[in-house]
């Protein structure tokens, strides 16, 4: 077996320089990590980063171009998820996919069930292994209740004990707290904590500083798909951790200019939807940022989907300099001069297999046209004019959009907007997905439009974002604004407590 | 030698594809080269292949096929279908029999009559697809049978023959000496204001957008549904146009008028280069598409093969045409996304 030099612990799993290429996309240059039994090991660092191909590949899901992978000291090469958990591998997911209409045993002894006589499924057997495992966690849930309607933090303890029955001795944990709230997250890592003194190694990746602080005994960082370091928890600083990941100081990754600040241009009064959001009021003023916080599910998108007229609201009211804006009609607000530059870049912001001309003239297809017919000529000017203003980076304006990088993509959806001259320019999580360098560049090209005196709506889920860019911050919590924070009392603090359940009382 | 070859690929200055390079190299060309390449084959293995009585034959059963294929091309760019076309086709032959032998309609009343019945049969199909949100595959396959039986209803068993014999004579008529039928007039302007709506209008632009993707379709502001629902009534209207030719070209009008079109006019559409997953596909290709289908048939019949073999090399063909463009997209893909790297590397090495 092998031993890992500097610690009497065996490495559960090793995994070394793995290398992972979609066509001309690294997507893993440099995949390294050693998790060893009965150790909490935390993998972090900002979104593209490597982290999913590397938990894909642990998972059997991917295989690696190249690269040296031992679990328990043998080499391994997997084919297929099924190699994977066959090697004591069981990965968690944000959001575990039971099946709704099976009770909670039934889920979890899914295609190997305790068989009876005659072949049959013993469902006594079953029921009581499931009851054990349950009271092992620690956790009361009722193995025959089916799935449909359980909480995500009941559903990932249930991915647990079903990873337990397999006899797992590695977990991975993606981003499982991400949906979760404070009590159901201390619930989890009192299972994690017994687990880890029971000998089991898990790789737990997380976005949460406090958790990773918390739970972990040490943390490896990725960035740009390589690894950077590990680190024993109690010798680094959240700091260190933060500039490791960004490889660059955060101040200089938001070049947030002041902007003279006018009049309201967009005016939410009482939105409503039933059980989506409530009484969802703001204005966002000429050169203005704002942006709205909270959790994943909080109702962010959901809010910028109404005012933009994507989905319908019950009650409520959209101004957009003073007019009522009509429910339901993208076309309505885009005539009014809203723009959205959706989460989705690929389903929704794009059409990937148009040429990048089609795709920045989209928006404009009704201005261009003259006496009911689109001039090519001016098609391709306009088209021209926008890619050389963003500076989109292809070789042709005739390709499709789907050969260009993220962050050039990304670059080609606000061009298609600005194009429309808007007045408010909603902009949705706008650097997922985008390398380091064209995420400043695309933080830059938000902070100049709220210059020219554009309205800004940001939605984002990365804190560093939010507090770098905006110039009052909503924050979301279950459908509720439940904090309102001007640029200068904002602090990751305050947003955090203000979308998480428990307001203040975890400080 | 390869050597030299490379070195002046590489000085090339930086070009994008324009226009021209598109018409001659793009797909709708690889259509054009195939049907052109069938012609020849077709001219020296079949014997009386070449000569003006082909062109009028050929051209002659393409009328029903090109008209039916233009909403068709539009509709599969939007990743839905229509398969009722050859049965909307049906019924209105049948009305048109019907109205005009049993009710002694004016000729020209019955015409805008058959007409109004295919628009109806469209907007028919058109609410349970877009205003119901079901699926189209299915309520076309449903419609299919549905407007065939329709037609049984309103004709029996009976098949009407006595139209005016100047108007049937006109529709088996060609221009001058040429062998094409003069009736390809009309498909001419069908054909071009498709083109043009397709290519050169705000409505053509947002039918490619949506049939790549519905939801960023949405986010541009165009309206879905409303879109979709009126390429459905133009294809019954169009229809009802297709089915009034078809009485007039055979000068009968009975239950099972057109029955089975609706498999050429699909095949030709795909074999003209129109995705069937939606978002890709033009004019000039499917009128190929349309014409390779007539060739291959009627080189078929005249080397007198039976209608069997037709239908298996019309099965065939429409097998074919859905698969090629999916082998062949993965190739492009990458080929592009090597050509933008080097244009790339190009455009900005410093």
């Amino acid at each position: 077996m092998t031993m890992s030099p500097n610690s009497a612990t065996p490495a559960a799993l090793e995994l070394n320089s793995a290398t992972k290429s979609f066509g001309a996309v690294t997507a893993l240059a440099d995949g390294t990590i050693e998790i060893r039994f009965g150790e909490i090991h935390a993998l972090v660092g900002e979104n593209g980063a490597g982290k999913s191909t590397l938990v894909k590949i642990l998972a059997g899901v991917h295989q690696p171009d190249s690269g040296h992978f031992t679990v328990n000291g043998e080499h391994v090469s997997f084919r297929s998820p099924a190699d994977s958990k066959d090697a004591g591998i069981s990965v968690i997911y944000q959001e575990p996919t039971l099946f709704p209409d099976l009770t909670v045993a039934e889920n979890i002894f899914i295609g190997r069930q305790p068989r009876g006589r005659l072949g049959l499924i013993d469902r006594a057997s079953m029921h009581s292994q499931a009851r054990e495992l349950f009271a092992r966690l620690g956790v009361p849930i009722d193995p025959d209740r089916v799935a449909e309607g359980l909480s995500i933090a009941d559903q990932q303890i249930i991915e647990i004990a079903k990873a337990i029955s397999l006899d797992a001795r590695i977990l991975v944990m993606d981003e499982p707290t991400a949906a979760l709230s404070g009590v159901e997250v201390e619930r989890l890592f009192a299972v994690a904590r017994s687990l880890r003194d029971r000998g089991t190694g898990i790789l737990f990746i997380s976005h949460r500083f406090d958790e990773v602080f918390d739970l972990c005994d040490r943390i490896t960082v990725m960035r740009d798909g390589a690894f950077i370091a590990t680190h024993d928890t109690p010798d680094i600083t959240v700091d260190g951790l933060v500039r490791e990941m960004v490889g660059r100081d955060i101040a200089t990754l938001f070049p947030k200019q002041d902007a003279a600040i006018g009049e309201a241009v967009l005016s939410v009064s009482n939105l409503t939807r039933a059980g989506v959001f409530t009484d969802i009021s703001f204005d966002v003023r000429a050169g203005e940022i704002v942006a709205l916080a909270g959790l994943v599910g909080a109702g962010r998108t959901e809010v910028a989907r109404a005012v933009f007229g994507i989905d319908r609201y019950d009650t409520g009211t959209v101004l957009l300099s003073g007019k009522p804006i009509r429910a339901h009609s993208p076309q309505s607000a885009i005539d009014a001069g809203m723009g959205f530059v959706p989460e989705d870049r690929r389903k929704q912001g794009l059409v990937m297999d148009l040429s990048v001309a089609r795709n920045v003239t989209l928006t404009l297809r009704r201005t261009l046209a003259r006496f009911g017919l689109i001039n090519a000529k001016d098609e391709r000017r306009v088209a021209e004019e926008w890619s050389a203003r963003l500076q989109v980076k292809t070789g042709s304006q005739d390709l499709s959009v789907a050969t260009l990088s993220g962050g050039n993509q990304q670059k080609v959806v606000i061009a298609k907007w600005l194009a429309t001259a808007p007045r408010l320019l909603i902009v949705d999580e706008p650097t997922r997905g985008i390398d380091v360098g064209t995420k400043a560049e695309v933080h830059r090209l938000i902070s100049e439009l709220a210059v020219q005196g554009i309205a800004v709506l940001m939605i984002s889920s990365e804190l560093p974002e939010v507090l770098g860019m905006a110039d009052t911050i909503l924050v979301m919590h279950e459908g509720r604004i439940s904090a309102r924070l001007s640029r200068d009392e904002a602090t990751a603090e305050a947003v955090l407590h203000a979308a998480s359940a428990s307001p203040e009382s975890a400080a | 030698m390869s050597n030299a070859a490379a070195t002046t690929a590489v000085a090339r200055p930086v070009k994008a594809r324009g226009t021209a390079s598109r018409l001659f190299f793009g797909r709708n060309a690889n259509t054009v080269y195939a049907l052109l390449l069938i012609v020849v084959i077709a001219s020296v293995f079949v014997p009386y292949f070449a000569g003006v009585a082909t062109v009028s034959f050929l051209l002659i059963d393409a009328v029903p096929i090109l008209l039916m294929a233009m909403p068709m091309a539009l509709i599969i760019i939007t990743g839905e279908i229509d398969l009722s076309v050859a049965s909307t086709a049906g019924l209105s032959a049948a009305v048109m029999g019907v109205l005009f032998h049993d009710a002694h309609w004016n000729v020209w009343w019955v015409f805008v009559a058959c007409i109004i019945v295919g628009l109806l049969c469209g907007a028919f199909n058109g609410i349970l697809i877009t205003a119901i949100g079901l699926p189209s595959l299915a309520v076309t396959i449903g419609t299919l049978a549905l407007f065939r039986g329709l037609a049984l209803v309103v004709i029996g068993d009976n098949a009407v023959a006595d139209f005016p014999v100047d108007l049937t004579t006109f529709a088996t008529s060609t221009i001058g000496g040429t062998g094409i039928p003069t009736f390809m007039i009309f498909v001419a302007i069908v054909v071009l204001a498709f083109a043009v709506l397709l290519h050169f209008t705000p409505f053509g632009r947002a039918l490619f957008a949506l049939g790549f993707s519905k939801e960023a379709a949405r986010f541009v502001g165009i309206r879905v549904n409303r879109s979709k629902f009126w390429l459905y009534v133009a294809s019954g209207g169009i229809s009802a146009f297709a089915g009034i030719f078809w009485v007039l070209r055979y000068s009968s009008a009975q239950s099972d008028s057109v029955t089975g079109l609706e498999l050429s006019v699909v095949a030709a559409v795909l074999l003209g280069g129109v995705s069937i997953f939606g978002g890709s596909g033009g004019i000039v290709g499917v009128v190929a598409g349309v014409l390779i289908i007539r060739t291959v048939n009627y080189s078929l019949q005249l080397a007198g093969l039976p209608d069997t073999v037709l239908t298996i090399v019309t099965g065939s063909l429409l097998v074919l045409s859905v698969i090629a463009p999916s082998v062949s997209a993965r190739l492009k893909l990458s080929g592009e996304k090597r050509r933008n790297r080097a244009l790339r590397a190009e455009t900005f090495a410093t």
